[in-house]
């Protein structure tokens, strides 16, 4: 047997799961997006219309697709840096020599992770009720009026990002951890040696030898939070005003709220074509500040 | 069992876990044992209290034996339609009837009339004429009325009486002055809450206008006729005047011990709220509470026609079954019985005539309202416009729509909504579809 047919023989087992459990409902649903799949569909088969691009033109057209997208955005431009801006601030207060009961404190951060977002997500809207909550007993005691949370739509998104930067990050500090383990101490040493402060350490060792790390977190953390979903589910159910609904959550109403699976399967390609090209984005940008050797500029 | 730090035994009980789970495996392979096996779905906390009622219909009828599944409210929707796409409907359900047309529309319903036709226990007459109204379709009949739900006031008597009034409002323009006698904005004490992202409230109001919420059959919305208007204006000024806080349930949160508080005087709600605040507030409360009609435009007592009926599916093996245990249920005295367990009142007269509910004076204008119900229309899409409606709606509070504006937007989200439903019914096969038009 020749090398390449063996190779193909190895490898068929995972292209047919992946083509069955995989590609083929993908393809599945690219065409159900180009029809007006819905209950009556459902109930017969004869009141199904091909109707092409008419729902991804219709959605397009749909004031609360693109408000859905723009609150979307908004987490995700808010809730990307924040997030990785308290990962690794962690990661690096954690892998501090300074730091005391390590173990004790990567649980204690990591412990939302694993934690179920419908039982936090409890806790959390009594933390911030406008009337009993501690947010505002706080705020309170500072002299600041209460703000109502989860019930005003200028504030319902904030609190969410809030509450999806508490429940992540430890994920992302993990990894952090490792990536900052992995970088060799005697490049700190000779550092000092050559008097160099805190800071400057930080800025040309850690964060130039954490780049990959960091383009894979960010990478992860933007299309992880392209899909926000949970978190409005629980908290405010799409309100107040829908000023959170996201377009996952717009896809979920869509697809089995209201079973129009035509259009939620348009929603869903749209998203991913969105979270493509950003991830592409992403990558080029990255890329652009490196030697073509890859080393660092 | 095979845990625990023995290893002599441990072989004897591994066989013994093999035999138990070989048997397991193959009783239920077997064949079920003559008689049938019926399958129950209930939604919400119906299935709790349903667990007390079987055993006396199984020791009646010793072939059936009923398998109950609980759906969470949340979930149910999805559920029943997705079981309903995958072909494993159980045999019989609960179901709300808003939800009716919608799975009428799916032919998954079985035609119940014959079946009434011949029974001695359900006579549809002893029913609430537009509670059982919600279950005809298209002239045929889908559902048994299991129990009724129609949402009217809670109000503190005492709170009423301090503030010069003996009696609860009957129009809405009684009802204005209350409400503004009992609300101080400053002190966040208001007259009535109305959570803002709860559209039975709204619709409740809007139900008792003379013109129908969809017209032609269903094709468009007719919410900007003046009678919905009106609603919808009655509806937005409580917000406005400040004797309704613009919160959703999920701020609310505990809406019982507020009201308790005299947070809020009055609570436009259900049924079910009967057993909530007698276990919530205290025992020396429980004189100043009361429930009253929901004031009309002119006269108190019309109300939205809710509640859940019981339906057989057409894909069912089981239906002669599934409609002794429909006719059980039905009995008056277990309608009684099942009213004490958890609340939800019966659809039909004579099980108001005894037990609990006789002589409830906290159940008394719940079944003054019965006799005036209006059901919503019976389209299968009415819950997407109910929603649309109160998310508008919710716009309009804000104050980022005027009353005009947000009527011509919720009929502009309707007609998009009915769109489908307009070319199936200008399309509709002439064979079976006709039969039982969607």
């Amino acid at each position: 047997m020749n090398s390449p047919r063996s190779a193909w023989l190895f490898l068929a087992p995972a292209l047919v799961v992946l083509g069955v459990f995989f590609l083929l409902p993908v393809l599945g649903a690219l065409i159900l997006s180009l029809t007006d799949y819905d209950l009556y569909a459902l109930a017969d088969i004869r009141n199904l219309r091909f109707i092409g691009l008419g729902n991804y033109w219709e959605l397009l057209h749909r004031p609360l697709f693109w408000s859905a997208l723009g609150h979307t955005a908004y987490f995700v431009a808010v809730g990307v840096p924040l997030s990785m801006g308290a990962s690794l601030g962690a990661a690096l207060l954690l892998n501090s020599p300074l730091a005391r009961c390590k173990p004790l404190f990567r649980t204690a951060l990591f412990a939302p992770v694993v934690t179920t977002v419908v039982a936090v997500a409890v806790i959390w809207r009594y933390l911030f009720n406008t009337k009993y909550g501690m947010a505002n007993y706080l705020l309170g005691l500072l002299g600041i009026h209460p703000v109502d949370w989860l019930g005003d739509p200028h504030w319902a998104m904030p609190t969410i990002i809030l509450f999806a930067v508490w429940k992540n990050f430890g994920y992302n500090m993990i990894i952090f951890l490792a990536g900052l383990q992995a970088i060799p101490p005697d490049l700190y040493e000779a550092a000092r040696i050559d008097g160099a402060s805190a800071w400057r350490q930080f800025r040309h060792i850690t964060l130039p030898m954490l780049k990959p790390t960091m383009l894979m977190v960010g990478i992860l953390t933007v299309s992880g939070y392209f899909q926000l979903f949970a978190e409005p589910y629980v908290m405010t159910e799409g309100g107040p005003l829908q000023s959170t609904v996201s377009v996952l959550y717009l896809m979920y109403d869509e697809g089995f709220k209201w079973w129009n699976l035509g259009s939620a399967s348009a929603v869903a390609f749209l998203l991913f074509l969105l979270m493509f090209a950003v991830t592409v984005l992403m990558v080029k940008l990255s890329r652009r500040g490196e030697h073509p050797d890859g080393g660092p500029a | 069992m095979t845990h625990g730090p023995r290893p002599r035994r441990s072989r004897r009980g591994l066989w013994l876990a093999a035999i138990a789970v070989g048997s397991a495996l193959l009783g239920s392979c077997a064949p079920a044992p003559a008689g049938h096996q019926l399958t129950l779905w209930t939604i919400g906390r119906e299935g709790e209290a349903i667990m007390q009622l079987l055993p006396a219909f199984e020791r009646a009828h010793p072939d059936i034996r009923v398998k109950v599944q609980q759906l969470p409210l949340t979930a149910a929707h999805q559920k029943l339609l997705t079981a309903f796409a995958g072909g494993s409907t159980p045999d019989l359900s609960q179901l709300g009837n808003t939800w009716l047309p919608e799975l009428v529309a799916l032919h998954a319903l079985e035609p119940l009339q014959a079946r009434v036709d011949h029974s001695d226990v359900v006579r549809a007459d002893d029913y609430f004429a537009s509670i059982w109204a919600t279950n005809v379709i298209g002239g045929t009949l889908y559902g048994v009325p299991w129990y009724v739900d129609t949402r009217l006031l809670f109000y503190r008597k005492d709170l009423l009486r301090k503030a010069g009034f003996d009696a609860p409002p009957r129009t809405w323009a009684e009802w204005r002055r209350m409400l503004a006698a009992l609300s101080d904005p400053q002190r966040h004490v208001y007259g009535i809450l109305l959570p803002t992202n709860e559209y039975e409230q709204l619709m409740s109001l809007a139900l008792q206008q003379p013109e129908p919420l969809l017209r032609d059959g269903g094709r468009y919305g007719n919410f900007e006729s003046a009678g919905f208007k009106r609603a919808l204006s009655f509806y937005v000024d409580t917000f406005k005047l400040k004797q309704a806080p613009a919160i959703t349930n999920v701020e609310a949160g505990n809406p019982w011990t507020e009201f308790g508080r005299g947070v809020y005087a009055f609570y436009l709600s259900g049924p079910w709220n009967i057993g909530e605040f007698r276990t919530r507030l205290p025992a020396a409360q429980q004189d100043d509470w009361a429930t009253a009609p929901l004031p009309g435009p002119a006269g108190a007592g019309i109300g939205a026609a809710g509640g859940s009926s019981l339906v057989i599916f057409r894909a069912s093996k089981h239906k002669d079954a599934a409609w002794q245990l429909i006719e059980y249920l039905s009995q008056p005295a277990v309608q009684q019985q099942f009213y004490e367990l958890l609340g939800d009142m019966p659809p039909r007269r004579s099980s108001w005539q005894g037990g609990a509910l006789r002589d409830d004076p906290k159940a008394r204008a719940f079944r003054e309202q019965l006799e005036q119900v209006k059901p919503t229309p019976p389209v299968p899409e009415w819950e997407r416009i109910a929603n649309e409606m109160q998310l508008v709606a919710a716009e309009a509070i804000a104050g980022q729509l005027t009353i005009d504006q947000a009527a011509a937007e919720i009929d502009r989200r309707a007609d998009t909504i009915l769109a489908k439903r307009r070319w199936v019914l200008d399309h509709a096969q002439p064979d079976h579809a006709r039969e039982h038009p969607p």
